[in-house]
């Protein structure tokens, strides 16, 4: 094999084409897109979606799905907006922690019922979804966690920066994801996942501990929908009980999809969830500049969600096919 | 006493048969849902009160119906909400573009039938699991419904389209009939056709059901037609109780009518299950729904409710299955 052909199978490559078309197309129509300001856009409206993916391609690699992270979201949100209004002098990283245990608890209480029932987890998830949304409005009692509530420090975290102006929240999400790339590619939990998404059972017999697994990936899935809770609250500046969260599961879920991830489990990275993200983002900024109403954007990230989806099983057919063509 | 039961039944495997199934405990949950409204409020016994409340409802149960049966098949389908919407401001913009009453309602429920079929063929063909896929569907068909109708309210209909809610026969409003007549005739083909037995086969085991000669891909492509159709009934008769449509109606929708399939113990890998179950589980949530209204809850803390209680309903069901018919 080539270096050529080796380039060709990998797997991130097709999604790499896809943004480089999407960019040089909205270039070519508008040149304002390619200014700092409008890139500026693309990564600001990335970090929050990002850490989420991180979590939920975990999950999706381990052949499940979480949909229930938007109401985590809201409900980390909710909670450290409550801390701050009774303890504004909360700093960063206590908030941090808080949001993640947060969210850990609610993960964790999703792998839980999804490993001991053995119940498939979309549907448990939708129970949790509505579950943990109507918490939310138990907890805040229909309150609004507005701007003057959140402390300075908290919101200057999104739009200061120390380093190359950067904003911070994107640093933050870049070292996670560095971490995850760490956890998936280089430690034996991350093969571990592998191992558990490509084959369940085959995974069992070789020892490894597929509940312990399973666990994990929702419990990580829930922290970092957690943590997306705080960065939400920076971000915005405000968390709304019926508004925030409410379909950003879909986005993620997009996002990872097209960034190549298999929804049989078992095959996805770090870098495709990356770009799949990205290319969401550049489509966000791309579709004022090429005078499309901000109403298609549902439509679009849904067609982008069924085509990944229908590709990813005519790979795998395709490859179905170069395996018994080449026992024959 | 309880372990002399026990014996007895396992005795007996016809009895245990008919003593153990999930549908009772919907049952049972129906009549202690009666007990517990009742206490919250003496006039919740009026029976024209409930079949009120119950019309919103209607336009859930009968995709629940519908739902039920592609479940017993081995699949689901969770972009019937979406479906209602995008079928509704369909028929809302054609209807508004200058068509006749009776050519939009076709349309409508026309939209709704090409929806179903596009969710079948990528699950027959490309073999896409049914419950990622429409996942995927729910996504775009709202999507498409926001485009559509953007954030507008599509009204202006004939005033004798408007309100087929405060339509009487007797006390009994004519959606509720509609979706008993629906029920019993659905209850009908799935328990004593030879359609209902094929469906179980395929769900019990789909490829045991195409080496028996089951044309398993195309029952399946019907059914997610069948589901957009009756989908597309859903839109029209929430756009008529309404009097408009909208892009964001019928929003978490999947939540309440999978809780009815759930509750009724419908057995979510598929090949068991029942329309008599769903159909008490519709019963059960309009209960529960008017009750907490009665009790002053707040709609949305009643999600809390809501989704414990189809995590629940499945964890028991699995139970009482693994129990019952090993």
């Amino acid at each position: 094999m080539s270096i050529f052909d080796k380039f060709l199978r990998i797997r991130e490559l097709g999604i790499f084409s896809i943004i480089i078309i999407v960019v040089i197309a909205a270039s070519i129509i508008d040149t304002r897109f390619l200014t700092i300001d409008s890139w500026r856009a693309v990564l600001l409206a990335i970090p929050l979606i990002l850490v989420m993916a991180m979590g939920q391609m975990m999950v999706i690699i381990c052949r499940h799905v979480d949909i229930s992270i938007g109401s985590i979201l809201a409900f980390a949100a909710i909670t450290i907006g409550f801390v701050f209004i009774h303890y504004p002098e909360t700093s960063l990283w206590m908030a941090l922690l808080i949001t993640a245990f947060v969210g850990l608890i609610m993960g964790l209480i999703n792998g839980i019922i999804i490993t001991r029932f053995n119940v498939h987890s979309i549907i448990v998830t939708l129970g949790t979804l509505s579950l943990y949304r109507g918490l939310v409005f138990i907890v805040s009692g229909g309150r609004q966690i507005d701007r003057n509530d959140i402390p300075v420090h908290i919101i200057s975290f999104s739009q200061t920066s120390f380093f190359f102006s950067i904003p911070a929240i994107l640093i933050f999400s870049v070292i996670i994801v560095l971490i995850s790339h760490l956890i998936m590619r280089h430690s034996v939990l991350g093969r571990e996942i592998y191992a558990t998404g490509s084959n369940p059972e085959a995974a069992h017999l070789k020892g490894i501990n597929v509940t312990k697994i399973t666990l994990f990936c929702f419990g990580v899935c829930g922290m970092l929908a957690g943590v997306a809770g705080l960065f939400y609250a920076s971000r915005f500046g405000y968390v709304n009980p019926g508004v925030t969260g409410v379909g950003i599961e879909f986005i993620v879920i997009a996002g990872v999809i097209i960034g190549g991830t298999s929804i049989t489990g078992g095959s996805g990275s770090v870098l495709g969830t990356f770009l799949g993200i990205l290319l969401l983002g550049i489509i966000n900024v791309a579709l004022p500049v090429l005078n499309i109403p901000g109403e298609f954007q549902k439509a679009i990230y849904g067609l982008i969600i069924v085509l990944a989806l229908s590709l990813d099983q005519l790979i795998i057919f395709r490859m179905k096919k170069l395996r018994t063509g080449s026992n024959a | 006493m309880l372990k002399k039961i026990s014996i007895y039944l396992s005795e007996n495997p016809t009895l245990r048969y008919w003593i153990i199934r999930p549908e009772w405990v919907a049952v049972i949950l129906l009549i202690l849902s009666i007990i517990a409204s009742l206490q919250l409020s003496p006039f919740f016994g009026d029976l024209a009160f409930i079949m009120d409340s119950a019309t919103p409802y209607v336009e859930y149960g009968l995709i629940a119906i519908i739902l039920t049966l592609i479940i017993i098949s081995g699949e689901i389908d969770l972009s019937i909400a979406s479906m209602i919407a995008l079928t509704a401001v369909i028929f809302g913009t054609v209807y508004n573009a200058g068509f006749g009453m009776p050519l939009s309602v076709l349309i409508g429920v026309l939209s709704g039938a090409l929806c179903g079929l596009f969710n079948g063929i990528l699950v027959t063909k490309l073999k896409i699991p049914s419950i990622i896929l429409t996942i995927g569907t729910l996504t775009l068909y709202r999507g498409i419904a926001q485009a559509l109708a953007s954030d507008f309210s599509l009204g202006g209909y004939p005033s004798w389209f408007i309100g087929i809610d405060y339509r009487y026969v007797g006390i009994i409003p004519i959606p509720v009939i509609i979706f008993t007549v629906f029920a019993l005739i659905v209850g009908f083909l799935l328990s004593s056709t030879i359609y209902g037995k094929q469906l179980y086969l395929i769900g019990t085991n789909p490829q045991t059901a195409k080496y028996s000669g089951i044309k398993v891909d195309k029952i399946k492509l019907l059914l997610f037609t069948f589901s957009g159709v009756i989908s597309g009934v859903a839109g029209v008769l929430t756009t008529s109780r309404l009097a408009v449509a909208r892009f964001n109606m019928a929003t978490g929708a999947e939540l309440e009518i999978v809780l009815m399939v759930m509750l009724g113990g419908t057995y979510i890998f598929g090949g068991r299950g029942n329309i008599f179950g769903t159909f008490v589980a519709f019963w059960i949530v309009v209960i529960l729904r008017s009750g907490f209204n009665v009790a002053r809850i707040k709609i949305e803390s009643q999600l809390t409710i809501l989704g414990a209680m189809l995590i629940i309903a499945i964890i028991l069901t699995n139970y009482i299955y693994s129990k019952s018919q090993k």
